[in-house]
């Protein structure tokens, strides 16, 4: 029971999380990048070529694990943002704080990716389908995120409103999702899906696991290295405060 | 193993265009974020420690 | 507390509101301007192709909708917010989310009933048929409430906040979009004989959804912005 005797609320403390966030970012770092190029060499060299699609198709190794990771990081996000709110943790605010960028990374990517997965496929750079719609919407949703938080000046307040946004677009992103889809049907746009495509292999759903275990544990590294560097920006100002009221009190007397 | 050559390889059934932008335009993205994060980390360091050097020395 | 008390603040809420806009009859006047105006605007940009123009009539009406709604949003809580009566409402008896249903429905009533009364007459503008003209007034009667609801998140979340009115279309907009194709998509299958009934109740069940969360969530974006 040696773990019941550690104090894991010593590590909620920002003081006390900058070295823990430093000495496990090389390992998270390590891990992505061994997980990331075994994905890369099973997409690339053992998954057979899909008889529809052609080469294409391996586009989808790292379409589908950004996409995932987009949407998988906006509920993260949402819940370090629902914990700072419930909680009154300044901590979690940070937390969503620093997912954000990453979690709009992966959308562009997974958009990106998408259209050049659909020039070939499809025919098109861009097709309102249901996912590519929905995850633009998500990219507006993270945008929306950020510049709440950027254009509120008082920390407090900024932590606080965007954690309220996050929450509000993880409720929401179920139902965009299901009328962009009804919408799709609706007007019956493009018929094909990156999932219809027929009986997929084995190691062409090994390869996208592993890619996307890769990318989970890339963000966690990166999350981490941003977090040091917002505990970092926040304490300096803290601090510039502290130095700043001190040089008030020298001048009064 | 499907490839004959690596030029086989880079050609890639003729999507080679849109398969290596793909993976060309993602891992740029992600090693920009993690050198962008770096010298975010580097110029915190660096601006925090000119803040304590101020605050020891003090305001004279 | 006890029911009527809640009636009663929620009354006297409206009731001011109501007789504030009065005062100053100019704003319901820009809003309605602006929605006949957007409306406007399309057939002069697509050319006067009356198939065309029907095709595109509700998706044109329902974005005039929800733009408008958006342009009269940043008034909901800021002149309150100003003069300081906002901070006072934090101390009535009853709860914030009583308030800002009150708030909400003086919004709606302010700019979004008229949108829905006039709607009729622009989509004649588009060569819609009466039944479609019926189905569009029915949907933007149920959706646009819902609008105002969830503008009122992001009123209350950019309170006071630079450039607020720009920040507020972006955090709003997309949260909009179920609302405009389901709004929208009622007419369009009501045109192409599926009917609208189910697009209808989902509308409705949208409006019931944002009346459940949105003043919950307006309230605690309310205490975060004044704090």
């Amino acid at each position: 029971m040696a773990l019941a005797q550690i104090n894991w609320f010593k590590y909620s403390s920002p003081q006390a999380f900058y070295p823990l966030a430093g000495r496990m970012i090389p390992w998270f770092a390590t891990i992505a990048a061994l997980l990331i190029g075994v994905g890369l060499y099973i997409g690339f060299f053992v998954a057979p070529t899909d008889f529809q699609q052609g080469q294409s198709y391996r586009i989808i190794f790292v379409h589908v694990p950004a996409a995932w990771m987009s949407m998988f990081l906006y509920v993260v996000m949402a819940i370090w943002a629902g914990l700072g709110l419930g909680l009154n943790a300044r901590p979690s605010f940070m937390m969503a704080q620093a997912i954000a960028p990453t979690g709009a990374l992966f959308t562009f990517l997974a958009l990106f990716t998408g259209a050049m997965w659909g020039k070939p496929t499809w025919g098109a750079w861009w097709v309102w389908d249901a996912r590519l719609t929905s995850e633009l919407i998500l990219l507006f949703l993270y945008a929306g995120v950020m510049l709440l938080r950027t254009s509120i000046d008082d920390p407090r307040r900024a932590d606080r409103a965007s954690a309220v946004f996050a929450l509000v677009g993880v409720v929401n992103v179920p139902i965009i999702y299901f009328s962009v889809r009804w919408w799709n049907t609706l007007h019956q746009g493009a018929s094909v899906s990156m999932t219809a495509a027929p009986k997929m292999a084995a190691t062409m759903l090994t390869a996208m696991l592993v890619m996307t275990l890769g990318f989970w544990m890339y963000s966690i590294a990166v999350t981490l290295a941003r977090m040091r560097c917002v505990i970092l920006e926040r304490e300096r100002r803290s601090s510039w405060g502290m130095h700043h009221s001190h040089r008030e009190a020298v001048e009064v007397h | 193993m499907q490839w004959g050559s690596v030029s086989e390889f880079m050609v890639m059934g003729g999507y080679g265009l849109y398969v290596w932008t793909s993976f060309g335009v993602s891992a740029f993205c992600m090693l920009w974020e993690v050198f962008a994060l770096r010298r975010r980390h580097a110029a915190a360091i660096a601006e925090t420690r000119e803040s304590i050097h101020d605050q020891c020395v003090g305001p004279r | 507390m006890s029911q009527p008390g809640i009636f009663a603040a929620l009354n006297e809420i409206i009731r001011r509101d109501l007789l504030l806009v009065l005062r100053r009859r100019s704003d319901v006047l820009t809003t309605v301007l602006f929605f006949i105006m957007v409306a406007s605007l399309f057939p002069l940009g697509v050319g006067p192709e009356p198939a065309v123009l029907r095709t595109i009539a509700p998706g044109v009406l329902w974005v005039a909708a929800l733009l408008s709604c958006l342009l009269s949003l940043g008034r909901l809580f800021t002149a309150d917010y100003v003069d300081g009566v906002l901070e006072q409402m934090l101390l009535i008896p009853q709860p914030l989310s009583v308030l800002v249903i009150g708030k909400v429905a003086a919004h709606w009533l302010i700019s979004g009933l008229p949108v829905v009364l006039l709607s009729p007459l622009l989509g004649l503008q588009f060569g819609l048929s009466g039944e479609a003209l019926g189905v569009l007034t029915l949907s933007l009667l149920l959706g646009t409430p819902t609008l105002s609801f969830i503008g009122a998140i992001g009123a209350a979340l950019t309170l006071g906040v630079r450039g607020s009115s720009v920040l507020i279309a972006l955090l709003v907009l997309p949260l909009f979009i179920p609302v405009l194709i389901f709004g929208a998509g009622a007419v369009t299958s009501s045109a192409s004989g599926i009917g609208a009934g189910a697009h209808l109740s989902l509308l409705g069940a949208g409006l019931l959804l944002a009346l459940a969360l949105a003043p919950w969530a307006t309230a605690t974006s309310l205490r975060i912005a004044l704090e």
